[in-house]
Parts: C-alpha cells; structure tokens; sequence
C-alpha cells in the first residue's frame, strides 16, 4: 500500500486539492479526503500530481546502437522525466518490421520493469518505404502503430495502402512528413538563418507538401494519420484545414520546436541540428497556438540520444535529433508558467490525449480503478541538468549543463516508486 | 589602431575599421612583391599549415607565396571532407598537426561554419580559406583593396554582383564587408542561385542584368561552379552565358570607368568572354597580385596575438 497525502490532483478536465491517494498493487484504490494510514506515505503538498506522462515519439536504439542509448538507459530518462509509458520508432537495427523485434522490445523493456513499451513499428520492410509489414502479426506482438520515422514514405501509393491496411487492425500510421528530394542536404531551416551561415536549407515546404498529401490520403482512405513532430506555421494551418474537414488527423509537436528557433544555429552549434530543423519565431508561435486551440493534439519528445562522437564533427557531418525525455517538464512547463495554456491542458497534452490516440483506456486519467501510473511534478525546483541528472547514455541537447525549473520529483509506475529526484 | 583578433574567421566578424586595418597593412606589405629579392624576416621561425580538405591549387598558392614571403616555414596538406565516421574524426586531425607545433592554420574545408569549429578547438591561429558557402573572407579583402586602387575610397559605389550568388562564398563575404563599407551593392543571377532570403542582407535584388549593372562602379562576375551544381539550378553552360554572363551591350551601362572583377579562375565565354576579361575595365590579375598582399597581411597581423590557454 502506498499513499499519496495531500495532492493537489490535476486530470484534463477537473483539478481536486488536498485528497489523498491511496495505491494498492498497481491500482489505484481510493481518492478520498479522510485520513488513510499506510505503510508508506507520500507528502505532495505543493506539488502537482499528474497522470504518468505518454510519450508516442521516442528513439531508444535498442537493437543496433545500444552504445547511444538502449532500452534500460531509455526507461530510466523516462522515467527521470516523469514519464511512464514510451512508443520508440522502428529505426533500429535491425529494423522493426517483424514480430520477433517487437516481441523483443517489449520483453526487455518488462525485464527491466520501469515503463510500459509499445514500439512503433515500420510501415515497410526494412523502411524502404515499398513493401508493407506484416502489420497484423506485429500489432499481436505488442506494438500499437507504424511509421517509417527518420524516413518519409515518399511513395503516394504505398502510403494509401498502409492507411488502408493499418486502419482495418485498428491501428493507424505516424507519418514523418518530409519531401526528401526537397530537403535535399539541408541541414537547417531555409530562411534568414541560413543565408547568413551559408548552412544549406531544408523549406518549410519540404514538411507541408507531405503533410498535404497525408491529410489527403487520410480523406480518401477515411484511415487515421498521425502527424509527427510539426514544425512549421504552414503545417499547422494544413491541419487545423484537416481537422475541420472531418479528416482523420492527429499531430504532436515537440517541446524544441515550441521552445528554441533557428536563430540559434548562428554559432553553428551542433546540439541545435535537428529534423525537421528548428524554424522561425512565427513557426514557434504557431504551435503554441496549436497546441492551444487543439489543431495539434499532445506533445512529444522525438528524444534522438547521439554519442558525443557523432556531434563533435562538422555541421554537415553532425546527425540529427536532440534528447528530450527530461526536458519535457520544465519546458512544457514554461508555457504553463507564460500563461499559454494551465496544468490542465499540460495534462490533456502529455498523458490524457495520447492514451486516447493509443487507445490505452486504463491510463491518462487519475481516477479509482485505473492503472497507478502517476507523475509527482514540482513546477518551482531549480536545478542544473547535469551528468548526475542525466540518466540517458547521451547528453546532446542544448539544455545540458543548463539551469532548468521543474521536474519529475517522483515517478509512480503500476504503484511502484521508479524515480526519486532527490535520490540519485 | 590595433588588431586583436587570434582567427580570420569571415568579414561578418569584422568592424569597418578592422577590415580597413587589414587593407592598410596589405597596402604597406605590397611594396615587398616588387623588390628583387622578395622576403622579409617577419614570420621567421614560424610553422604556417595550409590545411586544404578541399582542393584549391590557386588559393592555396597565394597563401604559401605570403607565407614564404614572410619567412614562415609554410607545409601543405590535403584531406578529404568527406565522412568522419570512419577513423579520424576532423579535430583529430587538426590536433595531430597542432602537435607539431603549428603555429598558424589556414583552412580550406566544404563545409559551412567548420573552419570556426577547428578555431575553437585549436591553439593555432586559424585563418578561413573558404568554408562551404559560408565566407572566404581574403578573398574579399582582396576585392576591396583592389576597388580601393581603383576607385579610392568605398562610400557611395554601386557593386553588381552577379552570377551564383546562394553557392558563393566569395558573394557573401563580400556582401559582409562591403555593407558594412557603405557601398550599394545590387545582386543579380538565375532564380535558382539566388533565392529571395538574400533581402536580408542590407542589398538589392534585381531582376535583370540592366538594372544591377546600371550606374555600376564595379562589376563583379562569379565562377560558375558546375561541379558542386546539379542540372536543375542551370539548363546548361550555353544558356547561362546568354542570359547571365556579362556582355558588352549590358556593360555599356556602367560609368565609364567601371571596373570588371571575378574571382577566377574564370569560364571563358560563360561568365565573361574573352573581350572582357582582357579588357582594360578587367582587373583580374590585379586581384590576384593583391591576394598575396592581403594574406600576407592577415597572417603577420594574427601572429602578433596569442590564443590564450
Ligand atoms: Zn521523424
């Protein structure tokens, strides 16, 4: 039995202050104001105490490059940063796009006992974007959506059958909406910034064109489309188009793109390089209000673990991606904190949203009976995001050694503690 | 006035005053090119490492014609750019030669913003020989001291720049400093080397060749770099010439005594043809007589400052 006193409890829809939680194996049992005693016992005063955050877009590199990051290292970045359930894309090594990859993930991941691991698997064999998987085998093994991440699927064609294909298992398709023969070698976003550096631009087209053609073929098929990491004004403004037809779109936005623009990338600092690249202030700004009006449905990290290595090099040379799964809290939390949207929409956006889009009904939700996934955030600790901190095996993001507010002081995952921030 | 800074890293870096700086000095410097016996003691004793991971026979050679002219001991190497993913990875490359007790590097790299990366990861001064797109900045101040010959000063002159301008490192290190000089600079080229994000800089796009050269003082044609394009930023070479290479009925529109630039090695016919860049407005090889003196120049004023560390 575990107890959590006096929580201020905050679900999508209703905020309760001062009632105790009352946790019995990985359930919870009761939320009642009366005094409980238990063996342990939690204080929350002063904290918010949320759902277990979701997070659908991750990179764990497990199998293949498990020197960047691996499926233990992930679980405990998760973790660390409040969240409880993680969805890695396919772009593994080798890829998933069978059952036996998928099975493994989700095996190693229950081993190691700290998040719940639903991979996403690829749409094609070996993301080449031609052949579809055996979708129906590999959603019995665990997984819960597919997408060729890293890799647009560039084929019209192929992309209509995954939909169709997809949709009749109930599941439905992440799309990395990118125009690869308009990126070209950009390696930032095309504009201001990337005249003056003399940095190849990727356009914001390079993103739109997809995103168009996706929300087109989600119209024909009537299938669901998921459109990951949106970073440009106009992909918001093609989706909120969508959503208004009655199209069957969903997005996320990451915290990066909702944070940083691309007048940082000035000093050529690698740790900024990511795909699709940071935009501009009126890009930024515009995902705000997605998020706000809810053109873009729930956040998502894109946490993208690189060696030192591979960013310690040339510019053109550097990869792709910044890790994101500690950063989510204190980010999010600034818009909260500027007065963008209140905890309630924090929720809606990191747990409550995306267990819906997943169709995971027993979390998301503070309630009796639901799963006893449950996130202790304090929105006011100051702390730097050190090695110490740190807990995923890679340490590119522009955030590191930086002074953050906010984190995950306790992560609760099926009524066990997993994370405590003050004992690491 | 004295010259602090340890790096030539691009104009974009540098006040009006510190680009004038460098001038002045080349100016004084120049006189050395026409003695008998051209070598001064200035850099004697010191180990100038022209790192080149992109080949460039005629940059290269201007900077070991300064260097030597200087007495430094000057050493050439070649790499490739290519992946760092196998082996050695760039900084251990540029460390490896730093042990050996470089004192200056002048680096040629195909990449945007990686000769500041080695700047910043080297205790050697380092000059930037041309980074990707990014800047080539001797070679601008080479352009400038040769419009300063020419014309006398800076303030008020109407540049046309004209031909691959998104490619061109040499266009925007001069669009850096020549900002920042008080000169009116026009650009013009094919759309597909010059998209519109250039309005960012303090210039003028034009829409045709009559309005960028009209009035012009000076007239600075760049290098068609076939090899580094695709077939879809240019038809081909013969369309090119027709519509964008500098002819004499669009020359007529400049004053009278405007100059014609280009930072060679030149596509005779594409670019300019042959009249032209034999002309007497053609001041071609002046710039390259000038490119000693400027890289001269820039290495005795950077070996005069210690990185600290
Ligand atoms: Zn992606």
């Amino acid at each position: 039995m575990l107890l959590l006193k006096n929580c201020t409890v905050i679900n999508f829809d209703k905020i309760e202050e001062n009632v105790n939680i009352l946790i019995n194996n990985d359930k919870i049992e009761d939320i009642t104001k009366e005094e409980i005693e238990s063996a342990t016992v939690i204080d929350c005063s002063g904290k918010y105490v949320v759902p277990g955050l979701i997070d659908m877009h991750v990179h764990f590199r497990d199998p293949g490059f498990e020197y960047k990051e691996d499926i233990e290292s992930g679980s405990k970045a998760a973790v660390a940063g409040g969240v409880t359930t993680c969805l890695p894309m396919a772009n593994t090594k080798p890829v998933n796009d069978n059952s036996s990859i998928t099975r493994y993930m989700v095996e190693k991941a229950k081993e190691i006992g700290l998040i719940d691991l639903f991979p996403i698997a690829a749409v094609t064999k070996g993301m080449k974007g031609e052949e579809l998987t055996e979708m129906g085998d590999i959603l019995e093994a665990g997984a819960i959506a597919f997408s060729d991440d890293g890799l647009p699927v560039m084929n019209s064609e192929v992309m209509r059958r995954a939909l169709e294909y997809a949709s009749q298992f109930g599941s439905f398709i992440i799309s990395h909406a990118e125009d690869k023969n308009l990126t070209g070698d950009g390696v930032i976003n095309e504009g201001k910034i990337s005249t003056i550096t003399g940095l190849k631009g990727i356009p914001a087209e390079s993103e739109e064109v997809m995103i168009a053609r996706d929300i087109l073929l989600a119209k024909l098929t009537k299938a669901h489309v998921h459109i990951a990491h949106v970073s440009t004004k106009g992909s918001v403004e093609l989706i909120r188009w969508a959503k208004k037809m009655g199209i069957n779109v969903t997005a996320e936005a990451t915290p990066h793109h909702f944070t940083l623009t691309d007048e940082e990338l000035l000093n050529y600092d690698t740790n900024y390089k990511m795909n699709p690249p940071l935009r501009t202030e009126e890009d930024k700004n515009a995902i705000i209000e997605g998020l706000k009006d809810g053109t873009i449905d729930i956040i998502a990290t894109d946490h993208a673990p690189h060696h030192r290595v591979e960013k310690f090099v040339e510019f053109d040379n550097a990869a792709f991606g910044i890790t994101g799964l500690q950063t989510l809290i204190p980010l999010t939390l600034n818009l909260v904190k500027s007065g963008q949207f209140d905890m309630k929409k924090f929720v809606y956006l990191t747990s409550y949203k995306p267990a819906e889009i997943l169709n995971l009904k027993d979390r998301g939700y503070i309630a009796k009976g639901k799963k006893a996934d449950i996130t202790v955030i304090d929105d006011k600790i100051e702390y730097i995001f050190d090695e110490k901190v740190n807990k995923s095996k890679s340490d590119n993001t522009p955030f590191f050694k930086k002074k953050l507010i906010g984190a995950a002081i306790y992560t609760i995952k099926d009524g066990k503690i997993v994370y405590d921030f003050h004992q690491q | 006035m004295s010259f602090t800074k340890t790096d030539l890293l691009g104009l974009k870096d540098l006040s009006k005053e510190e680009i004038l700086f460098i001038i002045e000095t080349a100016e004084k410097l120049k006189e050395i090119n026409g003695r008998d016996v051209k070598k001064v003691p200035t850099l004697k004793g010191k180990t100038v490492v022209n790192l080149f991971f992109e080949p460039s026979t005629r940059t290269r050679t201007s900077f070991e014609i300064a260097g030597k002219r200087l007495s430094a001991d000057t050493i050439n190497f070649s790499a490739s750019s290519s992946s760092t993913s196998k082996g050695e990875t760039l900084i251990d490359t540029v460390k490896n030669i730093e042990a050996m007790h470089s004192d200056i590097f002048v680096v040629r790299h195909a990449f945007s913003g990686s000769v500041k990366f080695i700047a910043e990861n080297t205790k050697a001064n380092v000059v930037n020989a041309g980074d990707g797109t990014n800047e080539h900045p001797t070679q601008a101040l080479l352009d400038l001291m040769t419009i300063k010959e020419h014309k006398g000063g800076f303030e008020g002159l109407n540049v046309a720049i004209m031909g691959d301008i998104e490619h061109s490192r040499v266009a925007r290190s001069n669009l850096w400093g020549m900002s920042k000089l008080g000169i009116n600079v026009r650009l013009f080229g094919p759309k597909t080397m010059l998209p519109e994000h250039f309005k960012h800089f303090n210039c003028k796009i034009c829409s045709s060749m009559e309005e960028a050269v009209e009035n012009a003082d000076v007239i600075m044609m760049l290098r068609i770099q076939r090899e580094r394009q695709s077939n879809l930023l240019l038809p081909s070479l013969r369309e090119y010439s027709k519509f964008f290479g500098l002819n004499k009925r669009a020359l007529s529109l400049a004053k009278k005594d405007a100059i014609i630039m280009h930072p060679g090695p030149i596509n005779r016919g594409v670019e300019l043809p042959s009249i032209l860049a034999d002309s007497k407005q053609s001041v071609i090889l002046e710039q390259v007589e000038n490119g000693v003196a400027i890289r001269m120049a820039v290495l005795y004023l950077l070996s005069l400052n210690k990185k600290e560390g």
